[in-house]
């Protein structure tokens, strides 16, 4: 049963990591020429999805939509891993009035709602796939502290951290060679978790005009897009819709089926 | 800094120890004017119930926490106020055992690594010969503990719990302490497996002549292995002699009821 | 009839089929007390958790199990529910993880009395202070409004134990119910077992690695050695006239307070070279 969670987020992730992939060296159509001959066309044969407002290819489209959506997964979690780990590690090791401050700072990042601070930067640099990854990075920094946090505080509590003190080894030692590769199945957890959220926020961003501009494809401006012809395409909402569902489901599955895998006590035979 | 003319001989020596801390808003006075003093090639036991103050008493003795006030001296020098950059003489020469092998050893640590982790610990490096060979150490000190040499390649879980053990006695071992600082060292193992562990610690005081410091609850493994004995109750210490003495003719109600807790094989019944 | 019958029991793990249990045969009358010794991995808490039906979903288990006239391999979880706490109950090792740290121990105790016999709260909590005064907790009143981590090791595994005999089971099974307690803790809580278990007149599988803690309540004794009996007796027997050389090596490790002090000790491997004890 576990198994077969972790195994079905397995394949949702590597079919969209996949269609990254390909999008990157092949598209069946151009994704972004418009076609003013060819707009609305239900799925057949060649367009199996059928055609946009525009004309252009849906099935084409969504592939560089997934291309767009693991960029921005990528980038933003990277950047919340990057600041929120060291910050969390930081926090847990130190104790005392360090940790009260970067916890408290998280805590105000946490309270700062997402969707004002990529309007902010939208309306500063102009709504770009840039401004939204660091919205969404950011954002979910005291995410990663916590976690890093929680985990570091278990490690720190150890005998064998007390026997690594006891010969003399530094923190930073400690750190690298004790704390960090114990909490790492955690923050892999997280960042697959981290991974769905961000899919999802990118979609609302974008499907707000706060992400990626037209004409560039991603799932949250195609649904935009799709959202006009409603009632005359209904199945051109569909796609992109169902591409979000199943990229979120799939690193969802994945985080959850990863944190079973790894949890030692789940495994153990007594 | 106040230095401190030590008798010859004279390794430790600890005057009005006192160690309070805070437990969720209750103050609880864990260690309450302690004096002590070990010399070289001593084997002294501290034997009480878990709350009587003897594993704080130890980890001060090691320089893993600070008393609250109190002063300990190590080979003259006093170790209570210094910064831990200048502990490496202490951090060299004085090495502990844990209770529970299974949580003293990091899981994601290979067991070569594991011990010769207080050899590539910057403060006591410094103290050892130049030109440390780790690998060879390594070797020398899986003998000495009587483990097969191909067991640093392997990582803990392999082992059974006698042999961690023995594995957390080969680290205390690499870096050649003077002291040897052990807490409950046995009494996470099996009876059966008892017996090898203190064979082995008996020897290797002898062979490498160590100062030994036991903590126990269990009054016939302090017994087994020590020459002088402490005895504590709630964080003082309440009886203190030759150890074959206090068995024989113990001087407080407290050892005696420790004395008849130890379980005896009963061959009838009431 | 007794009361728990085992037959050729055998008990293996996984997909790779790692053998843990066997062909173990043994039987418990009614009021009978059996401890069981040996050393981590000989098998001797599978067994245990056989018998409570609380192996986890990868144990394939072969053989026969009757409890009070009802065969446990097999059953159903709803019949194992019923057996539980009812017929049969368990005291674990660790008290801190057997109790749930966010409930006052008195309502676990009245939980566990609740779900068998659908009892009142009102006189439920009359039963409850009256069972954690029996396993002598002094001052039981204040100890059921107390939540686990207030309470010590000691106090904490004798409410477990009042939580195991609160439904008077037919059957306690005790797995190393002392190992995590101080020696003089352990002396008590071993007392107060016997005691209980005399008043009550439960039957008792007590498993442990330490002759000295089992000969405290038991009178016999099962040795198991890599998941099958190699010995049985009382303990008298054992401790007299050991037969094998795995239960000789078992008996002279237990005597620590025999031994000259700084001598080297006798081992399990001076007795019988089987494998690796170390």
């Amino acid at each position: 049963m576990k198994r077969a969670q972790l195994l079905t987020g397995l394949v949702l992730v590597a079919l969209v990591v996949l269609t990254a992939v390909v999008a990157v060296f092949w598209t069946p159509f151009d994704p972004i020429r418009v076609v003013p001959g060819q707009r609305l066309l239900g799925p057949g044969w060649p367009h199996v999805l059928g055609t946009d407002g525009f004309g252009i290819d849906i099935a084409s489209r969504l592939m560089v939509g997934a291309r767009t959506v693991l960029l921005v997964g990528i980038i933003s979690v990277g950047l919340s891993a990057v600041v929120g780990v060291p910050l969390g590690l930081l926090a847990g090791q130190a104790g005392g009035w360090v940790d009260e401050v970067v916890m408290r700072l998280a805590d105000i990042v946490y309270a700062f709602p997402a969707l004002l601070l990529a309007i902010l930067l939208a309306s500063v640099f102009g709504a770009s796939t840039l401004t939204a990854m660091a919205a969404i990075g950011v954002a979910t920094i005291p995410a990663f502290a916590r976690v890093a946090r929680a985990g570091t505080l278990e490690v720190m509590a150890s005998d064998f951290v007390l026997a690594a003190r006891a010969s003399g080894t530094s923190r930073w030692g400690i750190a690298r060679r004790h704390v960090l590769p114990n909490i790492a199945p955690l923050i892999g957890v997280q960042a697959s978790v981290g991974f769905a959220m961000a899919i999802l926020a990118e979609a609302a961003l974008s499907y707000l005009g706060l992400a990626t501009p037209r004409p560039n494809p991603t799932w949250g401006n195609m649904l935009r897009d799709a959202q006009q012809f409603l009632f005359v395409a209904p199945l051109q909402a569909l796609w992109p819709g169902l591409a979000i569902a199943l990229a979120v489901l799939g690193f969802n599955l994945l985080g959850d089926g990863l944190r079973d895998y790894l949890d030692p006590r789940l495994r153990e035979v007594p | 800094m106040a230095e401190h003319t030590a008798t010859p001989g004279e390794l430790y020596r600890a005057e009005a120890l006192t160690r309070r801390y805070r437990d969720g808003g209750r103050e609880v006075l864990a260690l309450d004017s302690v004096d002590l003093h070990l010399d070289r090639g001593q084997r002294l036991g501290i034997v009480g119930e878990s709350g009587s103050g003897k594993s704080t008493l130890v980890r001060l003795l090691a320089g893993l926490d600070r008393p609250t006030s109190g002063r300990v001296w190590f080979e003259g020098t006093e170790i209570t106020r210094l910064p831990e950059r200048d502990l490496g003489v202490l951090r060299a020469s004085v090495q502990m055992v844990f209770q529970d092998p299974r949580s003293s050893l990091n899981p994601r640590m290979r067991v070569g690594d594991i011990i010769t982790e207080p050899l590539r610990s910057r403060l006591v490096r410094r103290q050892l010969p130049a030109g440390t060979d780790h690998q060879h150490r390594l070797a020398e000190v899986l003998e000495a503990v009587d483990l097969p040499e191909d067991a640093g390649r392997r990582y803990p879980h392999e082992f059974s719990g006698g042999q961690r053990q023995r594995i957390a006695i080969a680290r205390a071992l690499a870096p050649k302490p003077e002291v040897l600082i052990a807490d409950e060292p046995v009494s996470a193992l099996d009876v059966s497996v008892r017996a090898q562990v203190l064979n082995l610690l008996t020897d290797l005081v002898a062979s490498q002549g160590l100062t030994l410091v036991v903590v126990s609850h269990d009054l016939m493994v302090v017994r087994h292995l020590c020459d002088r004995l402490v005895v504590m109750r709630q964080g003082r210490i309440v009886e203190e002699g030759a150890t074959e003495t206090v068995y024989e003719t113990p001087a407080t109600a407290y050892t005696r009821a420790l004395l008849d807790a130890v379980p005896r094989i009963r061959t009838s019944r009431g | 009839m007794s009361l728990l019958d085992v037959r050729d029991l055998q008990v293996d793990f996984g997909r790779r089929h790692i053998p843990a249990v066997r062909g173990v045969n043994f039987s418990l009358d009614a009021g009978q007390r059996l401890g069981v010794i040996g050393e981590s991995g000989s098998g001797k808490t599978v067994t245990a958790l056989a018998v409570m039906g609380l192996l986890p979903e990868n144990a394939h288990v072969a053989g026969s199990v009757v409890l009070d006239g009802q065969q446990i391999v097999g059953l159903a979880e709803r019949g194992l529910a019923r057996l539980r706490g009812n017929t049969v109950s368990m005291v674990f090792q660790e008290p801190m993880t057997a109790l749930d740290p966010t409930m006052r121990v008195g309502r676990q105790v009245a939980e566990v009395l609740r779900l068998h016999q659908g009892a009142e709260s009102g006189p439920a909590r009359e039963r409850v202070v009256a069972m954690l005064a029996e396993v002598g907790l002094s001052d039981a009143d204040r100890i059921a409004d107390a939540y686990p981590h207030q309470l010590s090791g000691g106090q904490r595994q004798r409410v477990v134990l009042a939580m195991a005999l609160i439904n008077s089971p037919s059957l306690v099974i005790c797995d190393e119910p002392t190992t995590a307690l101080d020696v003089t803790v352990q002396a008590l809580v071993l007392a107060k077992l016997d005691e209980v278990l005399d008043a009550s007149g439960a039957a008792c599988l007590f498993i442990s690695h330490d002759l000295a803690v089992v000969s405290q309540v038991c009178d016999q004794v099962l040795v198991m050695l890599d998941g099958r009996i190699v010995e049985s007796g009382t303990v008298e027997k054992l401790f007299t006239a050991p037969e094998h050389p795995y239960t000789r090596g078992l008996v002279a490790t237990a005597r620590l307070d025999l031994t000259v002090p700084g001598q080297r000790l006798p081992t399990v491997d001076d007795f019988y070279a089987g494998g690796d004890h170390g």
